[in-house]
């Protein structure tokens, strides 16, 4: 119905689309230009600052956060989903708006309160220092920090997908004697796998990206808690720009890959 | 285990958002309120903070103005029309939510930094846009533009067109189809998604670093004023203003998901 009722421009219509278009060049491709740009005409020294030892550190941790969160927040955001769809319990209102709050709130509050909780001074350090684990400025802090602003992602696209297409068909499971369990595995996850695989999508996406959280509670120290995008900070501070922009190229062209991901998957539903 | 099934799936569930959400927020309002309500207001009240704080507020309050109209008009061209490059324009407006906003920020610098080439020649005319004030709006409507794109659209597209063609058809003027035909259902969708981008904006952070410059009373946001305290060592500075940003969020995040509840279309 949309695609039909979708018209060639009429003479009135053509001033205020160039319009349109131009905004979004101007706010969107010509920056992104700008930046490949930059990058190809220092290529040997981004080359180089990409093979250093920090870079590659940075890289390897940030990738490896992200893995840790899809697998956490993906199981979470199934359990979640199934939770807050299928279920009706006196706080369900509030969990529901609680899991929202990562994309409202300014990551660097989250950074704060994370540090406040779990820094020597906070309630949970004298109990972390016995078991030994250190988490503020430590590769845990950055995966709590990861772990907090991806975990509404899977959860919303899962839900999205529980609420359209209804219980009928685990009831009916249930109702032939299958366990909770087959149902799970037989029934619910095949009809919700697209909205897990864009739920994960989106949670790389974000994590490779996270930056403010991870840069409060890791504290950003190289080669230990430096990731991708707290390198490009560091970079920048001190002026060593090659390293900054192709690591930033990395990262775009990363978010680039993924969207084009999330639209061929939504194509294929 | 059968019968318990769902209740322990509910404690992982519970459990799960308390340790990641309520905690760090909790710790945070403790700390800001931890010597007593005259000493938050005092964190708050002094010069650097309340300029950060404002400052934060009419950025935001500028982007929000100028990507409602231009969100609105993309959401329209994206629904309305078939001409060349619509596909690269629906998939250019989704990229700000992907793309990483520290990111966002180094490709305007790429742009508009001193060293360029755009940049260079518009300091030089005295209208600095990196590391200078226009440099934070311009970032701001970097990364909020898919918010009211993504409102409009769906409700747009269940309009039926035939209704402004009737009105075109009556003698009714462009201007008159746009306020009286056009505006009316999407408006709660408009209101929706210049919400969802005034909060949006207030709460941004990874792009002003790299863009802004951060410099006391001129370029300085409230989230990165945060970070300053934090790293100053003044968690209680940095908590107060915190809680002011949170309860910007807490406003307005249910605020726009109200009105697009009213403003419906598919989601």
């Amino acid at each position: 119905m949309r695609s039909s009722s979708r018209r060639v421009p009429d003479r009135y219509a053509a001033g205020p689309l160039v319009a349109v278009l131009g905004y979004v060049a101007c706010l969107i491709l010509v920056p992104l230009a700008a930046l490949v740009y930059v990058v190809a005409a220092h290529l040997s020294e981004v080359v180089t600052a990409l093979l250093s030892g920090p870079a590659l550190h940075a890289m390897g941790l940030t990738l490896a956060v992200a893995a840790l969160c899809v697998v956490c927040n993906g199981v979470f955001g199934v359990a979640g989903a199934l939770v807050l769809v299928r279920q009706r319990f006196l706080l369900r209102r509030l969990v529901d708006a609680l899991v929202e709050l990562p994309l409202a709130l300014s990551p660097v509050m989250t950074g704060l309160g994370f540090l406040l909780l779990f820094g020597r001074t906070g309630p949970l350090g004298p109990l972390l220092d016995a078991i030994g684990l250190r988490v503020a400025f430590a590769v845990p802090g950055v995966v709590v920090a990861t772990l907090f602003v991806t975990l509404p992602f899977t959860l919303r696209e899962v839900a999205l997908v529980l609420e359209e297409i209804g219980d009928s068909e685990e009831q009916a499971a249930a109702t032939l004697g299958a366990s909770p369990w087959q149902t799970f595995w037989r029934v619910t996850l095949p009809n919700i796998k697209n909205g897990l695989v864009a739920g994960t999508v989106l949670t790389l996406a974000r994590a490779l990206g996270e930056f403010g959280a991870v840069l409060v509670v890791g504290g950003a120290i190289g080669n230990r808690t430096e990731t991708a995008t707290t390198f490009i900070h560091a970079a920048v501070e001190s002026r060593a720009e090659p390293a900054a922009y192709g690591m930033a190229l990395l990262l775009g062209a990363a978010a680039i890959a993924a969207l084009g991901a999330l639209q061929w998957t939504e194509k294929k539903r | 285990m059968n019968r318990a099934g769902p209740y322990l799936l509910r404690g992982l569930v519970i459990f799960w958002v308390t340790w990641l959400v309520v905690l760090p927020v909790s710790a945070v309002l403790i700390r800001a309120f931890a010597d007593g309500p005259a000493a938050f207001v005092e964190a708050i009240a002094n010069r650097t903070a309340l300029d950060a704080l404002w400052l934060s507020t009419w950025t935001a309050a500028i982007a929000t103005a100028i990507n409602t109209v231009t969100g609105t008009a993309i959401a329209w061209a994206l629904v309305r029309w078939e001409f060349p490059g619509r596909p690269l324009l629906a998939a250019l407006v989704d990229l700000p939510l992907a793309i990483p906003t520290l990111v966002a920020g180094l490709v305007i610098v790429a742009l508009f930094g001193p060293q360029s080439l755009v940049g260079g020649a518009l300091a030089d005319a005295g209208l600095p846009i990196a590391f200078a004030r226009p440099g934070i709006v311009l970032a701001l409507l970097l990364v909020t533009l898919p918010f009211v794109v993504r409102a409009v659209e769906p409700v747009l597209a269940e309009l039926d067109p035939a209704e402004e063609e009737a009105a075109v058809m009556l003698g009714a003027n462009r201007r008159t189809v746009f306020l009286r035909v056009l505006l009316p259902p999407i408006l709660p969708a408009v209101a929706a998604g210049a919400v969802q981008t005034f909060a949006r904006s207030v709460a941004e952070f990874g792009s002003i670093v790299a863009v802004s410059g951060n410099i006391a009373h001129k370029t300085l946001t409230a989230p990165v004023y945060v970070l300053g305290e934090i790293e100053g060592g003044n968690p209680a500075g940095a908590a107060a203003v915190s809680v002011v940003l949170l309860g910007f969020a807490v406003v307005l995040h249910p605020l726009a998901r109200m009105l697009a509840m009213r403003a419906g279309g598919r989601k």
